[in-house]
C-alpha cells in the first residue's frame, strides 16, 4: 500500500508544495516521531524511513522574487531522483540512492584570493547575508532535459559585496566538496575531483546569480548539493556547482571541470544557446521533465533581458 | 540436454523471455516506474537489450562449439530477430518523441551527430539480415552467399558499442563492458577460422591442383 501511494501522489496535478504538505501530514498520521530528521528525500523512504541522514530544515518567511517563472513546477519526486552529481554516481539515480549519509554538518565554505576581507563562513552565518527569497528558475542540462525548481537563496552578489573584491578580481573560481571516503563511487565518474567551475566577475555579480540554500521549501536534500550551491539558471547545469567549499577571486580565467575533461565540447561560458549544438545532444531543444517530446530550447534559457547584455559583442558561436 | 534443446517447447519458453523486457517496460509504464524521463528510460532499456541479444546471438556459434551442443543453432534466428525487434522499439523512441516524427529533421541529426549516425548505420544493418531470415530467403540466396550476407550482423554490433561509447559522457564502463563482450566473441571466430586454415592447409599441399570438390 505504502509503495503504491508514491506514483499517486506525484502523478496527481498537484502542486509540489501540497505534496510537501501531505508528506508531513501523513507522517504525523502514521505517529512517526522524528521522522522529520529524513525529510527532503522520496516518500518511498520516507514512509520506510531506515536512514536518517542530515536533516532537512524548514525554510520560512521567504520573499517572493521577480525572477520567478509562473511555468509548471516540476516534482520534488523528480528533481531529487533524477539528477546528476558525478561524486555520487554517473546515473540520474544515483545521488539520491549513494548521498543518504553525506555529512554535510559542520559545514564551511572559505572565501579568499583577490579580497579585502578573506573568511570562512559557517551555514548559519551564510544564512544571515541576506533575506532569503524564494526563486523559481527554468534549469537546462546540457544534456537536452530541463526542469522547473523552486531553489531559495539570495543573489550571490550580496556575499560578494561582503568581502570587498579587490581591482584584480576579474573572475570567481568555485570549488565542491569532494571526500572519496564518503564519495566511493567518484572514481567510476571519468572525470577528477574536486569539482570546480568558474564565472566572470560581472556575472557572478548578475542578481539572477543565486547562491543556493534550499528547494522546496526546505533545505537542500544531499544529492541536489546540499547544503550550499550556485544556480546560474541562463547557463548549463553542470555550471551551477554543487555542495560548494570554497570561493576564489582571481585576475585569471579558473579551469573548470568538465572544460578541463573534453574543451571542444564545454567551454567556460556554457550559456544556454539552441543554435550552438553539443557533439551529442542538439541544443535546439529541450525534454522538460514530464512531457514525451522536446519543446524549443530558448536563447540563454528566456533570461536574456537579463544577461544578454554580459556577452556585448562576444561572438557565442566560439566563446560556447 | 540435448534432448531438452531439440524440444519444441524449449523454444517457445525460450521466445516468451525473450519478451520479458518488454513486459517488464510495460509492467513499469502502468505503474508509474519509468521515472522522471520515462522517455530516456526506455531508450536506455531498450538499447541495453539489442546489444544484449546481438551478444546473446554472436554467442550462439562459439559456445555451439565449444559444448559441442549443435541444437543450440536452433535459437539463433530467433535471438537475432529479438535484436532487430529491440532496435525497432529503440528508433521508434528516436523518432517518436526526440524527432517528432519529422523525417527532415532525422536526417540532419543523423548527418550531424557522430554517435547517432553509426547508432543509425548498425540499425539499418539490421534490416536485410531480418528480411532474408527466412527458410525462403536462405535457398534463394544459397547457404554460402546468405551466410556472407549475414556477417553483417558483426559490423552492426561493433557499431552499437561504438554507438553507446560515443553517448556516455564520461563513465565508459558500461559501453566498455559490451565491447569486451563482443571483441571476444569474434576475437573467438578469428581464432577459428585461423586454425580451421592451417589444418587443412597440408592437404592442399599434398594435392597441389586438385580442388577439393572434385
Amino acid at each position: 500500500m505504502l509503495i503504491r501511494k508514491a506514483p499517486e501522489l506525484t502523478n496527481a496535478d498537484i502542486t509540489p508544495k501540497s505534496v510537501y504538505l501531505d508528506r508531513r501530514k501523513f507522517l504525523q498520521a502514521m505517529g512517526i516521531a522524528g521522522a522529520t530528521a529524513a525529510a527532503g528525500r522520496g516518500l518511498w523512504e520516507l514512509a520506510f524511513a531506515t536512514q536518517t541522514a542530515f536533516a532537512a530544515t524548514k525554510l520560512t518567511g521567504l520573499a517572493k522574487s521577480p525572477f520567478s517563472t509562473t511555468e509548471k513546477q516540476n516534482t520534488f519526486e523528480d528533481v531529487t531522483h533524477y539528477n546528476n552529481f558525478y561524486e555520487f554516481g554517473t546515473d540520474k539515480g544515483d545521488p539520491a540512492k549513494n548521498s543518504k549519509n553525506f555529512n554535510t554538518s559542520s559545514w564551511s565554505v572559505s572565501v579568499e584570493g583577490e579580497v579585502k576581507k578573506p573568511r570562512k563562513f559557517s551555514m548559519d552565518e551564510i544564512l544571515k547575508i541576506a533575506p532569503l527569497e524564494e526563486r523559481i528558475y527554468r534549469h537546462r542540462c546540457v544534456e537536452a532535459w530541463s526542469i522547473v525548481v523552486p531553489w531559495i537563496g539570495f543573489s550571490f552578489s550580496n556575499l560578494i559585496n561582503l568581502v570587498e573584491p579587490t581591482a584584480k578580481a576579474q573572475f570567481v573560481a568555485f570549488q565542491s566538496y569532494f571526500d572519496h571516503r564518503q564519495m566511493p563511487q567518484g572514481k567510476y565518474a571519468g572525470i577528477d575531483f574536486p569539482y570546480v567551475e568558474g564565472l566572470r566577475m560581472d556575472e557572478a555579480m548578475n542578481p539572477l546569480a543565486l547562491l543556493c540554500v534550499g528547494m522546496y521549501g526546505e533545505t537542500l536534500p544531499n544529492q541536489d548539493g546540499a547544503p550550499v550551491r550556485m544556480v546560474l539558471p541562463w547557463k548549463y547545469g553542470f555550471k551551477s556547482i554543487k555542495s560548494l567549499v570554497k570561493i576564489k577571486f582571481q585576475q585569471k580565467m579558473p579551469p573548470t571541470t568538465w572544460n578541463l575533461s573534453a574543451p571542444g565540447e564545454y567551454g567556460f561560458y556554457s550559456n544556454v544557446n539552441p543554435s550552438v549544438d553539443h557533439p551529442r545532444w542538439a541544443q535546439s531543444k529541450e525534454r522538460r521533465l514530464g512531457e514525451i517530446f522536446k519543446r524549443p530550447t530558448l536563447m540563454f534559457n528566456g533570461y536574456g533581458d537579463q544577461v544578454a547584455s554580459l556577452y556585448n559583442g562576444m561572438d557565442l558561436k566560439k566563446n560556447y | 540436454m540435448r534432448k531438452l534443446l531439440s524440444s519444441k517447447w524449449t523454444k517457445v519458453v525460450v521466445f516468451l523471455l525473450c519478451l520479458v523486457p518488454l513486459g517488464a517496460l510495460a509492467w513499469r509504464a502502468f505503474h508509474g516506474g519509468l521515472g522522471a524521463n520515462p522517455v530516456e528510460f526506455v531508450q536506455h532499456a531498450t538499447g541495453d537489450w539489442i546489444l544484449r541479444f546481438l551478444v546473446f546471438t554472436l554467442a550462439i556459434t562459439p559456445l555451439r562449439k565449444l559444448l559441442h551442443l549443435p541444437e543450440l543453432i536452433r535459437f539463433r534466428r530467433m535471438l537475432g530477430l529479438f535484436a532487430f525487434f529491440y532496435a525497432c522499439l529503440h528508433f521508434l523512441t528516436y523518432i517518436g518523441p526526440d524527432q517528432s516524427f519529422v523525417l527532415s529533421a532525422m536526417w540532419k541529426d543523423v548527418a550531424k551527430r557522430r554517435y547517432i549516425t553509426v547508432g543509425f548505420a548498425a540499425f539499418l544493418l539490421l534490416m536485410p539480415l531480418a528480411i532474408t531470415s527466412t527458410t525462403g530467403w536462405i535457398r534463394r540466396l544459397g547457404g554460402k552467399r546468405w551466410q556472407q550476407l549475414h556477417r553483417a550482423i558483426y559490423a552492426s554490433a561493433v557499431l552499437g558499442v561504438i554507438h553507446y561509447f560515443w553517448l556516455v559522457k564520461s563513465d565508459v564502463r558500461k559501453p566498455l563492458f559490451y565491447g569486451a563482450l563482443v571483441a571476444i566473441l569474434l576475437l573467438w571466430r578469428l581464432g577459428d577460422w585461423f586454425f580451421k586454415r592451417r589444418s587443412q592447409a597440408p592437404v592442399r599441399i599434398t594435392a597441389p591442383g586438385v580442388s577439393m570438390n572434385d
